[in-house]
């Protein structure tokens, strides 16, 4: 949460105070800056398209098996650059560009990375004056370096995939030493702009002389009452890439705009810098809480990514050529053949480090997740229960509340598995201890909760009281793990507890500390069933500039400058880890944070931040986590009926049914807003609630499973349609609705006062079933469905089959042992797949000891079969089949199964109004080897 | 797959103490117990289809209703019912059933989960008759105070009806009183009145005589300055040398003009003068200018001379009036005074305290609760605040708004609502919990909502009348 109650907050100062009153209803978006406002932003933008003054050296070319290097130089500052490229397994290219001979080293993001990347050897095709050719393997794929100027060009065939600095917009602000003593003889100009390293040093020069040097913000940069001392000056860095044929580019999250990413000319370009923004704006490229440096370029043909690997404050541009196009003039050029192609081109921009750029080249959607998953992991296996639902509320106020909140679910026969706490659990905002009041007995609240299978999670943000009586901030004071200001000395900010110090997450040692604080006899009062949340880890700073830490902050010899984007990842990957050591390495752990980077899959969910109750922040959930699927993040959710303000009971219930069906399903809600338990609004929306609740307990077999794919090869579980229908164009902007794995599609209402909606059913040829009504639908069309505040529009994808548990109890524990119910859908040619995956739910023993179940289940010529995906795995489960619904069946005279070469027969049901047989109980265990026969 | 047990043997203690075996279907009440026949085809029990008696409780849900499966979890709508001997039956949603958390306190729901329940029922059935003893005795002990409170305020009620009454008669009477003395004053303030008007009327006379006076007196001396050849006439010509008497305003009085302003007269004497005076004395510049002075020296010393005449008349008709209005006005405050006691009296009158005015003795009282940070008060009919404890004001936290308890009994809920307004949100308010208790007291306080706080109080006024003696509430028919 980034709101403070006046009333509440009576340790803040008046200075807080007044600078969360005067941004009390919406985002105060002078609190943050513009490219205008960021001097490096500024400078680099005005920097635009033509020649560009880097030449590649080609006798400098020096080519390993896996490694190429060349020398660029500028030839307007002679400042020469390292170029080095290499080919990745896997169909990815590495571009990396550094200073030759930098002044001092130049940042280099670490921990993002699982491993060096493996390599493939590069080989020369023909090398001239002009350039060199490269083969990049099989495809007919060759990578072309041009020398003057110079530009890469990725090749397959005759096309064009992709180009860099063809516009000439590769930039690197060289380390340099301040030049203000020295005489400036020239008495140059002063120019507005970068020209490459030519007008950079042109400025650099006039600064000298003529007293200029703080206007374009070289050394020192102010921004409201904030000065940022640049003692190594301006070290940005900037690349363009063009896309030939690509109109439509997706990812760079975190932002609360559409899902296809927009042209960004005449505005700001979409800005990475992770910040804690009170009440967010929607539909802007405005910086929020996380940041993930990967965008995704799609067209009918292939699907690539960019990932730009940067934890410094970056800006990104997109133009288009056909962007300004009416559809009209799009279809002139086809007529009249015009021979322009479309064209995206992007440009990043950083503050600081080097170039360091992975092209994934796909060419399907799928080639492209497992590509980057194979650089930065993948979605880290979450606990089962993880999966259910959340019931948070900032606060519940003491163990009295926790009971009757629990007690309440239990009344009203609604499923939760996780209640959570915020920030006033713990004694004065000191994470890590109770409130002596109000959580006096934490052991026998947790133990309530165990006894009834559920869990909780308690608040632990980066920010720590500093207060000598407080162990973690004495220790962390003795152990000299605080992060340093300029000055050398430990860096203090405001933030809920009032004056706190920050945790140097970038240094391992401090993270080994940092988790083993989460052992049990560290952090007293906690149990195996007590996870954890991260949040104000951008890190927030009330009164930092833009509400978080200063730049010039140290973080050993590395400003913070350098690593700003990765400090959330870094809280996260540290707190994971406690939760892993605690339970000796057995348990899995589960942790929410607020802020990301690339690379935070790895470590647990993440949500939207603090969201309003208003239906434009519904209706943004879903493209907010549609992007950070698409880029690795698929444990993903939005805050259930909206953080700030009361939701409108319509809203509340349609918020739940969206969130029932996305991965992470919490509710949440600030501190000055009413109850909001599912309860409160009267018996039958209650029952709405309920409802869907249930619904996805239902469908947690499936989750799970997904969850199963998403860890082994970086498929989102949450995904637009376009990765599933790559060559379907109407796909490629729809963001009102989505895929959860491949078979189910959910269109959820967003606007209050639907009476229907129309949902785009794809697939031509195919058809989609309602999982309510299990009325069919063919594929390729644009279905109006009529609604009622009960429905919730969802469809399973002919030809697929997905587990359920129908019998919900309270928690996903009590479902542990419960039957399965198959849902198999037919295709129009009778055939439908699907998987089953099953463990023990909370443990490593899945990797460590292959303790799982995973089985393909097909249907095909009227039999249906179970078959083993993982003979060398072991885990026995009393899970077994009650029931098979096949839908779109016809019906059969006998059902047979058979089994350990027995035969035995199944009763049945056949419902010919919708084509629904229902075998009745053919009862074999889940982790069996059958076939089902329709005779 | 999990096992099944279709039929379950209970032996059960019945109070003669001889066992006796029911023989019924695992979760089905003995209410029900006629529904499920052995070996006879079963029909759900909202006759939605009939199926064969081995598919009760054979872990498949058959009945929509869920019916035929009250003893095991197949059933998303099931319910299971324990016997908890020992302590009270209870139906359970299906979904407990081997969910590995002990719902029945005699274990029946967990037969197949592995959960290791101990059967708590007897346990549990001396602790509710425990609290259920004490509570009675709580309620016995509160309801007898509470006919006290009834009575009293029964007394009280009348008490002040016929205060009312009593001072409803009063008021006629006082009223009355006040209309005689209104007289009275008004009769003892005629003289002074009339001497007042008298004298108002005699000064206003004599400033008339001054000023006619003081007129002839000017017109004299501008007789006399007009007639510039001093030959006791004025004439046409003298008068047009005072061109501000120019009629038309064009700057100068022409002989026809000064002929008109003479009634066309060529000279006037003295007393013709006095005709041709109206005419031009408000223009008329006196040459020498101090009749203004004079006259406002002549006014100004007049009239202290005829106030004082005034004032010793007043003096004279003073001593009559002044006691009138004194014993006036006394009678018409006291008239006052009993009007808001009557008020007062009617608006506590008006209150609804309960079906039998138990709540009575609350009003105008206040009860306080201090907590770690603040001190409550709730004054019943009037305001919930809240004051920190170490200093700073206080903060309404709502005033009385009404009765707001559940439809059966209202009288349990009170709601004060239009407190102090909180940052960004809604007014402050409270609801106040009653429960019965022998001691008029606050005993917690929370705010379970942002800027809705709970406040839970006894008082014996709530109890209910203890239900007949037999403490054992256990008397179903399954024991």
């Amino acid at each position: 949460m980034a709101v403070i109650s006046i009333e509440r907050m009576g340790l803040l100062s008046v200075f807080c105070v007044c600078l969360f009153f005067s941004s009390a209803f919406a985002v105060d978006r002078g609190n943050f800056k513009t490219c205008d406002q960021s001097s490096f932003c500024k400078r680099q933008r005005a920097l635009k398209p033509g020649q560009s003054p880097y030449r590649a050296l080609l006798e400098t070319l020096e080519l390993s098996d896996s490694r190429l290097t060349l020398q660029l130089i500028n030839d307007n500052n002679k400042v020469h650059l390292l170029l080095e490229l290499y080919r990745l397994q896997g169909n990815m290219t590495r571009v990396k560009i550094n200073e030759l001979k930098p002044l001092k080293p130049r940042f280099e993001v670490p921990d993002v990375l699982i491993a060096e990347p493996p390599t493939e050897p590069l080989s020369v095709l023909s090398k001239d004056d002009n350039g060199i050719v490269l083969s990049l393997g099989a495809e007919s794929q060759r990578l072309i370096v041009s020398a003057r100027p110079f530009r890469l060009d990725i090749m397959e065939g005759p096309e064009v995939l992709l180009s860099l600095n063809s516009r000439g917009l590769l930039a690197f602000e060289h380390l340099h030493l301040r030049k203000d003593t020295q005489a400036q003889p020239d008495g140059a100009e002063v120019k507005e702009s970068v020209d490459g390293d030519q007008q950079q040093d042109e400025v650099e020069k006039d600064e000298d002389g003529e007293g200029d040097k703080e206007q374009d913000g070289l050394w020192e940069e102010t921004f409201k009452s904030h000065t940022d001392t640049k003692p190594n000056g301006p070290t940005s860095i900037s690349l363009d890439f063009s896309l030939p044929g690509v109109e439509h580019v997706y990812g760079i999250p975190e932002h609360a705009d559409d899902l296809k990413l927009k042209t960004t000319d005449g505005g700001d370009p979409y800005r990475l810098y992770n910040l804690d923004v009170f009440q967010y704006e929607l539909y802007n490229p405005m910086a929020l809480y996380g940041s993930i440096p990967v965008m995704l370029a799609h067209n009918t043909q292939r699907t690539m990514g960019i990932f730009w690997l940067n934890a410094a404050e970056t800006w990104v541009d997109i133009s288009s050529n056909t962007a300004g196009k009416t559809v009209f003039g799009k279809m002139l050029d086809f007529v009249q053949g015009s021979s322009e192609k479309p064209q995206t081109d992007i440009r990043w921009i950083s503050e600081s480090g080097i170039i360091d750029v992975f092209i994934m080249l796909g060419p399907k959607p799928s080639d492209v997740f497992s590509q980057y998953a194979s650089l930065t992991g993948t979605q880290s296996f979450p606990p089962l229960a993880s999966l259910g639902y959340h019931q948070c509320r900032w606060n519940y106020n003491d163990q009295e509340d926790v009971k009757s909140v629990d007690q309440g679910f239990d009344q009203h026969d609604i499923p939760y598995d996780f209640i959570w706490l915020d920030i006033e659990h713990a004694d004065g905002k000191r994470y890590f201890t109770w409130d002596p009041h109000k959580f006096s007995q934490p052991k026998e609240m947790l133990q309530g909760l165990m006894d009834k299978r559920r869990k909780m999670v308690a608040i632990v943000d980066p920010h720590i009281k500093v207060d000598s009586g407080y162990k973690i901030h004495s220790e962390i004071t003795s152990k000299d793990f605080y992060v340093k200001n300029k000055d050398g000395r430990n860096y203090e900010g405001w933030c809920w507890p009032g004056n706190s110090g920050y945790p140097d997450f970038t240094i391992p040692e401090m993270r080994a500390w940092w988790a083993s604080m989460f052992a049990y006899d560290q952090y007293e009062g906690s149990m195996e069933n007590l996870f954890t949340w991260n949040d104000m880890n951008e890190p927030s700073v009330f009164n930092g500039p833009e509400v978080t830490m200063h730049k010039d902050a140290l973080h050993g010899k590395w400003e913070h400058r350098e690593i700003h984007n990765i400090y959330g990842l870094y809280v996260q990957m540290a707190t994971a880890e406690g939760q892993i050591q605690r339970s000796g390495g057995v348990e899995r752990p589960f942790v929410l944070t607020r802020a990301f980077f690339a690379g935070s899959q790895r470590f647990g969910a993440v949500w939207t931040g603090d969201n309003a109750a208003e239906w434009g922040h519904l209706k943004i959930s879903i493209p907010m986590c549609l992007s950070l699927g698409l880029v690795g993040v698929s444990f993903c959710g939005a805050d259930i009926g909206g953080f700030f303000k009361n939701p409108s009971t319509e809203l509340l219930v349609r918020w739940y049914q969206t969130g029932a069906y996305q991965p992470f399903f919490r509710a949440h809600a600030h501190l000055d807003t009413t109850r909001r338990e599912p309860w409160l609004f009267g018996p039958e929306n209650t029952a709405l609630i309920r409802e869907v609740i249930r619904q996805r307990y239902a469908l947690l077999p499936y989750w799970y499973q997904l969850f199963f794919q998403a860890y082994r090869t970086g498929m989102p579980v949450m995904r637009p349609l376009w990765v599933d229908y790559p060559k379907d164009t109407v796909t490629f902007t729809i963001d009102d609705e989505f895929l959860i794995g491949s078979d189910l599609l959910v269109h959820p209402i967003t606007e209050e006062g639907s009476r229907g909606v129309t949902a785009y059913l794809p697939g031509a040829g195919e058809v989609w079933y309602d999982v309510h009504t299990f009325q069919k639908h063919n594929g390729a069309q644009n279905l109006y469905i009529p609604v009622t505040l009960s429905s919730i529009p969802v469809f399973q994808r002919g030809g697929s089959i997905i587990p359920r548990k129908d019998r919900v109890r309270r928690s996903s524990a009590c479902m542990e042992n419960d039957p399965y119910t198959l849902y198999v859908a037919l295709s129009p040619k009778k055939f439908a797949r699907g998987k089953l995956y099953i463990d023990d739910g909370h443990s490593f023993n899945y990797d460590t000891k292959k303790e799982f179940i995973h089985r393909s289940l097909t249907f095909a010529n009227n039999a249906l079969t179970s078959s083993n995906l993982c003979p060398d795995c072991n885990f026995l489960t009393s899970s077994w089949i009650e029931k098979v619904l096949i839908l779109g069946a016809s019906k059969p005279s006998k059902v047979v199964l058979k089994m350990d070469g027995k035969e035995t027969p199944v009763d049945f049901e056949f419902d010919s109004s919708m084509s629904v047989l229902t075998l009745r109980k053919p009862g074999m265990n889940a982790g069996d080897d059958w076939t089902l026969l329709l005779q | 797959m999990t096992c099944v047990h279709l039929l379950l043997t209970l032996v059960f203690a019945v109070s003669l103490g001889t066992p006796v075996e029911i023989q019924r279907p695992r979760g089905v009440p003995l209410t029900s117990i006629q529904f499920y026949v052995e070996n006879k085809p079963f029909t759900c029990l909202d006759g939605s289809r009939t199926i064969s008696f081995d598919r009760v409780n054979d872990d498949y849900c058959d009945c929509k209703d869920g019916s035929d499966e009250p003893g095991t979890a197949a059933c998303p709508n099931g319910s299971f019912h324990c016997t908890n001997a020992g302590y009270r039956p209870m139906f359970i949603p299906s979904s407990r059933i081997n969910d590995g958390i002990c719902d029945c306190c005699d274990t029946t729901d967990e037969y197949n989960s592995g959960a290791k329940c101990e059967n708590t029922c007897k346990e549990l059935g001396r602790k509710e008759r425990e609290v259920l003893q004490k509570m009675a005795e709580i309620t016995k002990e509160g309801f007898l105070l509470k006919q006290h409170l009834i009575e009293e305020a029964k007394k009280g009620q009348q008490e002040k009806q016929s205060k009312v009454t009593d001072m409803q008669g009063n008021k006629k009477q006082l009223d009355e009183k006040v209309e005689v003395l209104r007289t009275v004053k008004e009769t003892a303030e005629q003289p002074e009145k009339e001497a007042k008007e008298r004298h108002l009327k005699a000064w206003e006379e004599q400033k008339a005589a001054i000023r006619l006076e003081k007129d002839k007196a000017k017109m004299a001396e501008a007789f006399l300055e007009l007639d510039d050849n001093a030959d006791g006439f004025v004439s046409v010509s003298e008068l047009q040398s005072h061109a501000e008497l120019d009629a038309d305003a064009d700057g100068t009085l022409t002989e026809t003009e000064a002929q008109g302003l003479m009634g066309g007269a060529e000279q006037v004497d003295t007393s013709t003068f006095e005709s041709v005076w109206p005419n031009i004395k408000d223009k008329y510049h006196s040459e020498v200018s101090r009749e203004e002075a004079d006259m406002s020296c002549l006014v100004s010393s007049e009239v202290p001379f005829g106030q004082k005449v005034f004032f010793l008349e007043k003096t004279v008709v003073k001593l009559s009036a002044q006691k009138a209005r004194d014993d006036f006005e006394e009678a018409e405050k006291a008239l006052r005074e009993m009007d808001d006691q009557i008020r007062n009296i009617e608006k506590e009158l008006s209150f609804d305290f309960g079906p039998d005015a138990e709540f009575t003795y609350l009003y105008s009282q206040c009860y306080e609760l201090t907590t770690g940070e603040y001190i409550y008060r709730l004054c019943p009919f009037n305001r919930v605040s809240q004051k920190p404890k170490y200093g700073g004001s206080e903060t309404n936290l709502g005033t009385w708004g009404s009765w707001s308890g559940p439809e059966n009994n209202k009288y349990l809920l009170m709601k004060y609502d239009h407190g102090t307004g909180c940052w960004q949100g809604p007014n402050r308010s409270t609801t106040v919990k009653l429960t019965c208790g022998k001691e008029t007291v606050v005993t917690s306080t929370s705010e379970p909502s942002r800027c809705e706080y709970l406040i839970e109080f006894t008082t014996p006024a709530v109890c209910q009348e203890p239900a007949n003696t037999d403490l054992s509430p256990h008397d179903h028919e399954e024991l």
